[in-house]
Order: C-alpha cells, then sequence, then structure tokens
C-alpha cells in the first residue's frame, strides 16, 4: 500500500495528472475493495457473515475439512489438467502449421476455426454442447466436462504459442535441416525448446481458464461432476456465510500465486 | 505440395474439435429451435415455430394469441444493460488508461500487473464480492447505517443497478488493456502539436486522442459488450428471478423450465443479436483502416 501510494505522489507532480490520478487511484479501490473485503470478513468469528465478531481461523478449518468442497476441487483440477494437455497439444501443431504456411487463404480461415470459442458468447456453446451430449447419449460427466474444457481452452493455448512463433527466427530451423536433422529432431531439439515460453504461458493461460470456467460446467454438471466453480455457486445461491468468504479467500490466493512468476518473467525479459 | 500436406495435417485436430464441438451442435440447436418441446426434458421431432411465437406472444384463458412483452422486456434489458457497461467501462477506462500510458516503465507494469490480478481471481468469487457487499444487512447497508447517512435503505441487490456494478467490475480489465495499447502507439508529438497550437485539452483529446484511439475503443466495446450479451452470474446472483438477462433465462431452459426447444430459439436470438453486432463493428473497424487509421 505505501508504494502504490509513493507511486500516485510521484506522478502527481504534474499539475495535469492530478486528476487522472485521482481517478485511477479511485479505480484502484473500485476493483481491490470488494477483494479485500472478502478477505476481511473471513477471518470473522460472527457466524453472520457482514457483522463483524473478532478475529478468528475457524472457517478455514471447517473449509478445509469441507468434503464436498475437496472433492469438487478434485474434479476441476482433473479436468483443467486433462483439458490443458490435450488443447496446448492441438494448439502447438495448429499454431506451427499455421505460421509456417503460405497459403493465405487457408490460413485466415484457420484462424477463424482455431478462434471460434472466442466468437460466441459462452452461454451458446454450452447449450450447443449440452444438446449434442445428450443426443448422443452421453453420460459420464468427467468426460463431457474434458471435451468440452479442451475446446474452448484451444484458442487461449494457441494465441501465445503463435505469437511466439511470429517472433521467432527460422535460420536455426534451415541449419538443421541443411545437417540432415528430421522433422521431428527439428521440432524437438530447435523449434520446441525456442517456443517453450510461449507453451507454457498458453498452458498456464488455458489451466487458469479451465479451472475458472463456470456457465459450460454448470449447464454440463448433471452427470455427477460438480467443478469448484459450480459448488461455489450453489454456496452463493444459499446465501453469504463466513465458511464461504473463507473458501473464496483460499480459491483467491491460487491464481496470484501463479500470476506473480508469469509478471516477474515478462519483467525480466524487457530489462534484458 | 508435400509442403502444403504437412500444413494441413497439423490443423485437423483443432479442425476435428471444432468441427464436432461448435459447428455441428450450433446447427443442431438450430434444427432443435424448429421442433417441438417435451415437457419431459428434450423435445420432440415434429416441426413447429411454436418456440419462436412463444418469444413475443403467450396464450390467453381461450387460447388466442395475445402480444406478450416479458421476454421482449428481458432482451432489451439485456442489450441496454450490456450497453451501459460496456460505455461505463469505456469511460472509466479512457483516464486510467492514459495515466498508466504517463507512468515510467517500472510503475507501468506494475499498475498493469493490478489491472490484470482480478482477472485471474475466480469470476464466482469477484460476482460473490458484490453479493457480500449490496445483500440486506450486507457490508454497504451496515457501513452506511454505522455512520449515519441512511436509517433504512430498499434492497440494494436484485436490481438492475447490481447487475450494471457486476458486469462493470468483472470486465473493466477487458476495456482497459486494449485502450492502453492504442494509447501507448499514439504519436505524443501530436499532442504537443496540439498544446503548441494553443488548443485546449478538451479539444485535443477530441481532435487527436479519440480519433486515433479508435481501433482499441472498438476492441474493448467487443471484448466488453459481447460477454455482457451472455452473461449468467451477474443476472443469477445480482438480478434474482425477477431481473433476468438471456444468460440466465436460457439456462433456465435447460434446467428447472425443462423447454428446449424454447431454450434453443433463444439462444439463435443471442447468437444472432452477437453475429449482427459483430459485423457492424467489423465494419467500423474496416472503414477505419480505409481512412488510415490501424
Amino acid at each position: 500500500m505505501k508504494m502504490l501510494s509513493k507511486i500516485f505522489m510521484s506522478a502527481s507532480k504534474e499539475k495535469s495528472s492530478l486528476g487522472l490520478g485521482f481517478i485511477t487511484l479511485l479505480f484502484f479501490i473500485f476493483l481491490y475493495l470488494p477483494i479485500i473485503i472478502i478477505v476481511l470478513f473471513s477471518f470473522n468469528a460472527n457466524k453472520i457473515a457482514s457483522i463483524w465478531g473478532g478475529f478468528s481461523t475457524k472457517w478455514y478449518v471447517s473449509a478445509i475439512n469441507n468434503s464436498a468442497l475437496l472433492d469438487s476441487l478434485q474434479v476441476s483440477l482433473t479436468v483443467a489438467f486433462l483439458a490443458t494437455l490435450f488443447a496446448t497439444s492441438i494448439a502447438v501443431a495448429a499454431a506451427l502449421a499455421l505460421t509456417r504456411s503460405d497459403e493465405i487463404r487457408f490460413k485466415n480461415v484457420s484462424n477463424t476455426v482455431v478462434n471460434l470459442p472466442l466468437m460466441l458468447p459462452e452461454i451458446v456453446f454450452a447449450v450447443a454442447i449440452l444438446i449434442l451430449f445428450s443426443q448422443l447419449g452421453i453420460k459420464n460427466g468427467m468426460f463431457k466436462l474434458i471435451l468440452a474444457h479442451t475446446c474452448f481452452c484451444i484458442p487461449f493455448a494457441f494465441l501465445p504459442i503463435r505469437a511466439r512463433l511470429q517472433g521467432m527466427n527460422t535460420y536455426l530451423e534451415q541449419a538443421a535441416q541443411d545437417l540432415y536433422a528430421s522433422p521431428w529432431v527439428t521440432f524437438k531439439r530447435i523449434t520446441l525448446p525456442i517456443i517453450m515460453p510461449g507453451v507454457f504461458a498458453g498452458g498456464m493461460l488455458s489451466f487458469v481458464i479451465s479451472m475458472d470456467d463456470f456457465i459450460t460446467s454448470n449447464i454440463l454438471s448433471g452427470g455427477g461432476a460438480t467443478t469448484l466453480p459450480v459448488y461455489i455457486f450453489s454456496l452463493v445461491k444459499q446465501g453469504v456465510s463466513p465458511e464461504l468468504n473463507a473458501i473464496s479467500t483460499l480459491i483467491m490466493l491460487v491464481p496470484i500465486v501463479f500470476a506473480t512468476p508469469i509478471w516477474l518473467l515478462t519483467k525480466q525479459k524487457i530489462k534484458s | 505440395m508435400k509442403k502444403i500436406n504437412i500444413h494441413f495435417w497439423g490443423v485437423v485436430p483443432a479442425y476435428v474439435i471444432m468441427m464436432f464441438l461448435m459447428i455441428i451442435p450450433l446447427f443442431i440447436i438450430l434444427y432443435v429451435s424448429f421442433m417441438t418441446s417435451d415437457p419431459y426434458g428434450g423435445y420432440k421431432s415434429i416441426y413447429s415455430l411454436d418456440s419462436y411465437i412463444q418469444i413475443l406472444y403467450s396464450y390467453d384463458w381461450d387460447e388466442n394469441l395475445v402480444l406478450n412483452f416479458h421476454y421482449l422486456q428481458i432482451i432489451g434489458r439485456t442489450i441496454v444493460l450490456s450497453f451501459l457497461a460496456a460505455t461505463l467501462c469505456l469511460i472509466i477506462s479512457f483516464p486510467v488508461a492514459f495515466y498508466i500510458s504517463k507512468q515510467n516503465s517500472q510503475v507501468k507494469q506494475l499498475l498493469l500487473y493490478l489491472v490484470t490480478i482480478p482477472f485471474w481471481v475466480s469470476m464466482v468469487v469477484r460476482v460473490y464480492a458484490w453479493v457480500l457487499i449490496l445483500s440486506d444487512g450486507g457490508v454497504l447497508e451496515t457501513g452506511l447505517k454505522f455512520f449515519g447517512f441512511v436509517n433504512d435503505i430498499d434492497s440494494l441487490l436484485y436490481s438492475n443497478n447490481a447487475m450494471l456494478v457486476g458486469m462493470v467490475y468483472t470486465y473493466i480489465p477487458l476495456m482497459i488493456l486494449p485502450i492502453y495499447a492504442s494509447i501507448e502507439k499514439l504519436d505524443k508529438r501530436l499532442l504537443e502539436a496540439a498544446n503548441d497550437l494553443y488548443s485546449s485539452r478538451i479539444m485535443s483529446f477530441k481532435k487527436i486522442i479519440f480519433p486515433l484511439c479508435k481501433p482499441g475503443i472498438i476492441a474493448g466495446f467487443v471484448l466488453v459488450f459481447v460477454p455482457c450479451l451472455g452473461a449468467v452470474l451477474e443476472p443469477t446472483l445480482l438480478g434474482g428471478g425477477k431481473t433476468m438477462m438471456m444468460g440466465n433465462l436460457i439456462q433456465n431452459q435447460f434446467g428447472v423450465s425443462r423447454n428446449w426447444s424454447f431454450g434453443a430459439s433463444l439462444t439463435i436470438l443471442l447468437l444472432s443479436i452477437t453475429l449482427l453486432f459483430m459485423l457492424f463493428q467489423a465494419y467500423r473497424s474496416s472503414k477505419l483502416s480505409h481512412q488510415g487509421i490501424q
């Protein structure tokens, strides 16, 4: 906080940015106050969530011992892990093919196809896939979730990988091929290590997107597979409670832990 | 020839997935929307336009069709609220993005990181935060009473305003980032020149910043408006059953209401609204690129 106020102070030396700085400060308060309120009230000893009754960590204990929560967490992690694995592999293949192709029309059409999930409201996709699965008579909840998540994670994995490939120099690949490396060896020894940061970023992004997904997972939740966001949603519908605040706080920590190393990595890259 | 083959095979898995999980299902929705719904879930393969008629009309006691504004109101609310949310995001984002772009690179990095952090936080949790704040006896009401601003207030939750706040809150990073990107690209010398020629700050904004940032504005508007149209969480948790939007109306048809064909026709309608909007924006940005702004 001290650091933040310092930034706002130092920047307001200019008269013109004083107003802008104030608006920006208000904006960040708007952005962070709701999150801070959740964290604060998760330590509330009172059972009524909005009236302060002293400091307590008991809601964290009951959150950790909540077996339904742990089950949904396990479902979410399994789905996110497998969907990320499939989506990233498919995205690498597609990105390689598209950046190396010279056919402009093929490239344009394919880019649109790969990015289709980004262009529709998610509820449309969710309804479409629900009807499809019921037509095919697929009952297994996990299977449905993994397929659906793989599909909408593909563009999120694809875009960072494509960006990395587009910025990559092809001389090394050509040199490897001149030295009689097979396409597979070239890919394994040259291309993959170079695009690895893109693959990592794409995989991370699709993992977070999958973990966070609500609309599709909720519509498909009939098959007995409840993901973490769907479970939390069911708790929210029952009303606010301090245990819910504790669960929310725990969940908020995870992506921040994930996002910080990415931020530090990109910062380093810019410096060097 | 061999080269094209290799490229083709690389995209095949993505094509197969998109074909079977997106394109074919969309046609199935279109098909279902023209069928009769089955009250026990699913649909019967009997052609009828009932599900489209139901959007506009309902049957009265004598089985006559009468105009019914219930669903039209929900559709109208969806479009108006999404538009308002995107516009509010735009109004807030401009000064913030401009301020960030004026900082040195280290502060810039930090502020951009702070803008994106909430985006990594679970969406359900972010919407829940507003339930906690706005609910009866919630944080806002307790706070206002504590400081003696009000004695009794109407319920803040379950209203259009609550949904609007929720949508602005969840989607605003999607507006700031593209606008920031286009402000960064802006040639700062133009602003200096305008300043030298005695242009007021409002004039510089109107004549230089706004027109040159239009690509960013259009991108941000699409990124906020489209997910708002299909929002489910905000209307369910902050709007409740009385103030619905298309997102939760559709979801209900496949859940409690069990009216699949009606749900399918609403989905087709939502899809058409989205596509029309995207076409309009694509037309606008192609006009911009003709003018040389990109």
